[in-house]
């Protein structure tokens, strides 16, 4: 199949290299340790692989299958057809890492590409060719605000607010190194951005939020960022990057650094992954971001071309003293927002914001008006996402909206005992007032039900 | 030197005011108003049609060599052919659109694609667990030292601080092993290309977190004394981890735990088929032997009941004394779905054929290339061999002529000056999926060049001459740092 020679074809090599037999190609391995005995399944044709990963597809109900309202992180929104055409030419998607200049001109202008739509889309001056995703572009903040502060800074103070994910993330990645996580109020995602600046001394590095946090709250950061910057910090900011179509860009509040995730630009739900982490700062951090960087230049024949620049950052070249280890990062990703941005253009981005903006309102509206439900933060603007406190345990609710056909909002009790009974509800383009007037009676249907 | 000319436009200056690509519906609720103080006032993206932004990308993609447009011999990297039936597995509806958070019950087949590949990359590598949530091949690194520090922490043993790396080592080694805080401490290699023993010793103490090592090595190796190797850092109460970035060699043929590797991560974008994508996505699964099962990143997925009538269900479980999440939520599931599919095509049969036409592939050119190119190290290689990329009598050329000009013969190049201890390296990798016409096309073009490094060493020079692009200026590409179009001049 995807082994070309035939068996005279393997006799003639095998002669040429002067060995009789296949196995004397592996004489090097311990013949304790050669050929063991793998249980698994005899090979598929194409036809039989096919059959046997439909069904496991099948066995999966999608959110085109349900009215869905779950975010959380990860958001369904239209892909127009044109992305996933251009991601799957070949040229692009069976390439390695734009490392020879003469032959990835491709990847490389679609780099740079990305790297400006990144910077138009946030308010910064540069960005990389992407992370892994919205977690691990938080630890690189992290990282890169230490190193920013050659280690003389070792705190980074993140809101309790992040993506618990995220959080997580960078727990695992630095808990037991020198550098120290300080969550202020953790557990507690209803702190306010203003609750971290206790925290926030001469030892600390980076104080990093969420724009719209993870509770769907959208707050002005002029005022942190101000503070922040007294103490002689950087502020980090992970960004949901659709909200950027509609709201004002990080890089306007003075963030040192933005995050995202870039799932929304784009990229299908794909139960979780492949995403995109999108990672900017100020050009005068450069030479600490992780990651790798197109630059302009010119080739010998005059004509403008790009290549991969400021390397000495990276793994390949400085080892152990690298800015980060990441080497292959999420490139196909970033060509799919890249395309996503290219097509949607300026109106076409404001359009999609504005229409998740106005239905996640509507429903907001909606749903606070029902009996025993209401608005968690009624004063604090939003996206497309907000928080529903429910007069009954928010898995049970689920678990009958699944007979209307819905997929509720996030469980917010899975990670905040405190929060019991509070529902995140996503909204975006993908529903219809009509799908959200179902989600009202679906949910009032339920309470009523409960309280006979 | 005369006006730069522009090959492709960028997507910015082939934007016209007013045009889009895409149109949304009208709202069907009312507007609602954004707050003052939040709302954007300007938003700098360029505006194109459709058609321009399709024939942009059709016409830059021209500009790339890709392996499904000819041989990429690219050393390490594994450029095997991606097969399509993965492609479209991967965008199968019940995959593609299937949100990480939905309940457990509603997303089983994903649930039974992730249990079935934890458990045969299992059996692959003959390890006792396996974790799916690691992005790519470094991060699975960074992962696998983790792991392997909170083992001795949970046992008490708190100084541990140092990992062993060969001097041969990918660069990402030493820098997951920095990352995570430890101390990292270079092997040198010894004449045979293997581990230098008697120094490996000599730094195994008390202080040892463990070994990372690659086998076969960048040299594509097979580490001649691999027991004592484990068996010293063992000894030493360390743990060894394999860096399994050349897997594609062993498919079949030797599995990391019965050589007694504790940890060993996987590249299921070189091994395993699925594509570079031009940089990534990958997916760097890691394995443990039993007595680190319980520090594994999760969620995994094990069977949580089992029904004899409806078989059994699958649940996401967090593993006892996890060292936590390493991103979010379960790793890059598109990536196992093209990877499971191309286990299950090529079945344990197939896949030892996979390992074997990779180092016959290899030897192949090994001894095609060995009168022509100093091959330092020349024994028996497995999937890779490196060779010298100079000759005496051609004083003036470097291995980077060479791969420029293979350029011109419609080959992507072996890899350059990697890894660090040969000169000139050229690190050439065919995989197994190349066919003998195209080896030995390779070959004639390896030898035309070594000719024409002697007579005529200028065409290796100025070489590439037949690609859309010639050499590019990386000196001013660092000094100028126009790294997005924001940065040009006259931008206005």
């Amino acid at each position: 199949m995807y082994t070309p020679h035939t068996p005279d074809e393997r006799r003639a090599m095998l002669a040429a290299i002067g060995v009789e037999r296949m196995e004397d190609l592996f004489a090097d391995v311990p013949a304790k340790y050669r050929y063991p005995d793998l249980k698994l399944p005899p090979p598929m044709s194409e036809m039989e692989v096919t059959a046997e990963m439909q069904s496991l597809a099948d066995a999966n109900l999608t959110v085109q299958d349900f009215i869905s309202f779950l975010g959380a992180g990860a958001y369904y929104h239209y892909v127009p057809a044109a992305v996933d055409h251009i991601l799957r030419r070949g040229e692009f998607y069976t390439a390695y890492t734009p490392y020879q200049p003469e032959v990835s001109q491709g990847t490389l202008h679609a780099i740079f590409e990305f790297q400006s739509l990144v910077c138009a889309l946030t308010g910064m001056e540069v960005a990389n060719a992407s992370l892994y995703d919205g977690a691990t572009a938080v630890a690189e903040a992290v990282n890169m605000a230490y190193h920013v502060f050659r280690g003389k800074r070792p705190k980074a103070v993140l809101s309790p607010a992040l993506h618990p994910q995220y959080l997580a993330t960078v727990h695992t990645y630095y808990d037991a190194s020198d550098r120290e996580i300080v969550v202020p109020h953790e557990g507690d995602p209803t702190a306010t951005p203003d609750a971290l600046l206790d925290a926030v001394d001469d030892r600390t590095s980076l104080v990093m939020v969420q724009y719209p946090d993870f509770l769907g709250r959208v707050y002005d950061l002029s005022d942190l960022a101000e503070a922040v910057h007294a103490r002689g910090a950087l502020l980090g900011v992970a960004v949901n990057p659709l909200a950027l179509g509609l709201l004002k860009p990080p890089g306007d509040f003075g963030a040192d650094i933005v995050t995202a995730e870039g799932q929304p630009l784009g990229i299908p739900l794909s139960y979780g992954g492949p995403y995109l982490g999108l990672f900017a700062t100020r050009k005068k951090y450069v030479r600490k971001m992780a990651g790798r960087i197109v630059g302009e230049s010119v080739d010998t024949r005059g004509q403008r071309a790009y290549v991969l620049t400021l390397t000495a950052r990276e793994q390949h070249i400085r080892r152990a003293r690298a800015t980060s280890n990441i080497c292959t990062n999420n490139a196909l990703m970033a060509l799919a927002a890249t395309v996503y941005l290219g097509l949607l253009g300026k109106d076409g981005l404001q359009q999609v914001a504005a229409l998740n903006y106005h239905k996640a309102h509507y429903a907001a509206q909606r749903l606070a008006g029902l009996e025993g439900y209401e608005l968690a933060f009624p004063e604090v603007p939003f996206f497309n996402e907000f928080t529903l406190k429910t007069p009954l345990p928010v898995a049970e609710i689920n678990r009958r909206l699944l007979d209307y056909g819905i997929l509720g909002g996030y469980d917010l009790s899975q990670d905040f005992p405190s929060l019991d009974r509070h529902m995140l509800i996503a909204v975006t383009e993908m529903n219809s007032k009509d799908e959200i007037d179902l989600l009202a009676t679906a949910l009032e249907a339920i309470a009523r039900e409960a309280a006979a | 030197m005369s006006e730069t000319t522009i090959r492709e436009p960028l997507l910015v200056e082939l934007s016209s005011p007013g045009r889009r690509g895409v149109r949304f519906p009208e709202a069907d609720v009312p507007a609602a108003a954004v707050p003052e103080a939040l709302r954007r006032t300007s938003l700098p993206l360029p505006e194109l049609s459709e058609v321009d932004v399709v024939r942009h990308y059709t016409r830059l993609s021209h500009f790339n060599h890709a392996v499904d447009i000819d041989f990429y011999p690219l050393g390490s990297c594994t450029m095997k052919y991606n097969p399509k039936v993965n492609e479209d597995m991967a965008r199968l509806p019940g995959f593609a659109h299937i949100h990480p958070l939905q309940p457990e019950e509603t997303v089983q087949g994903a649930l039974a694609v992730m249990y079935y590949l934890q458990e045969y990359l299992k059996e692959i590598v003959g390890m006792a667990g396996v974790s799916l949530q690691p992005a790519a091949g470094a991060h699975g690194e960074l992962t696998g030292v983790l792991i392997m520090r909170a083992y001795h922490r949970s046992r008490g043993d708190t100084k541990r601080n140092k990992i062993l790396v060969p001097d041969s080592a990918h660069g990402t080694n030493p820098a997951s092993s920095a990352m995570s805080g430890m101390r990292v401490v270079e092997i040198p290699s010894d004449d045979r290309g293997n581990i230098d023993l008697a120094k490996l010793k000599a730094e195994c103490d008390d202080t040892l977190v463990g070994l990372m090592i690659t086998n076969p090595n960048t040299l594509g190796l097979f580490e001649e004394h691999i027991e004592e190797v484990v068996q010293a850092v063992h000894d030493a109460g360390g743990l060894v981890y394999g860096d399994g970035a050349n897997l594609n060699a062993l498919l079949g043929i030797a599995r990391f735990g019965d050589m007694g590797f504790d940890v060993v991560h996987l590249n299921l974008h070189k091994t395993f088929s699925t594509p570079h994508g031009g940089g990534g996505p990958g997916s760097g699964p890691v394995a443990v032997a039993q007595h680190l099962v319980d520090f594994l990143p999760g969620p995994i997925v094990e069977v949580v009941d089992e029904d004899e009538e409806n078989g059994p269900t699958y649940g996401l479980v967090m593993p006892r004394h996890s060292i936590g999440r390493v991103k979010a939520f379960y790793g890059h599931f598109g990536v196992m779905v093209r990877a499971l599919t191309y286990i299950l095509s090529l079945g344990g049969e197939g896949l030892r054929q996979v390992a074997e036409d990779a180092v016959l592939n290899a030897n192949y050119l090994r001894v095609q290339l060995q009168d022509t190119y100093h091959i330092p190290y020349n024994r028996l290689c497995k999937h890779e061999f490196v060779a010298e990329g100079r000759w005496e009598d051609a004083p003036g050329v470097r291995a980077l002529d060479i791969s420029k000009r293979l350029m011109d013969f419609g080959f992507h190049p072996p890899t350059n000056y990697f890894p660090l201890i040969v000169h000139e390296a050229l690190m050439i990798e065919p995989t197994e999926t190349e066919s003998k016409r195209t080896l030995d096309a390779f070959v004639a073009a390896m030898k035309q060049i070594a000719r024409e490094a002697r007579e005529n060493p200028e065409v290796l020079h100025e070489a590439p001459h037949t690609t859309p692009f010639g050499r590019v200026d990386e000196v001013k590409a660092a000094r100028e740092l126009v790294l997005t179009w924001f940065d040009w001049p006259q931008q206005g």
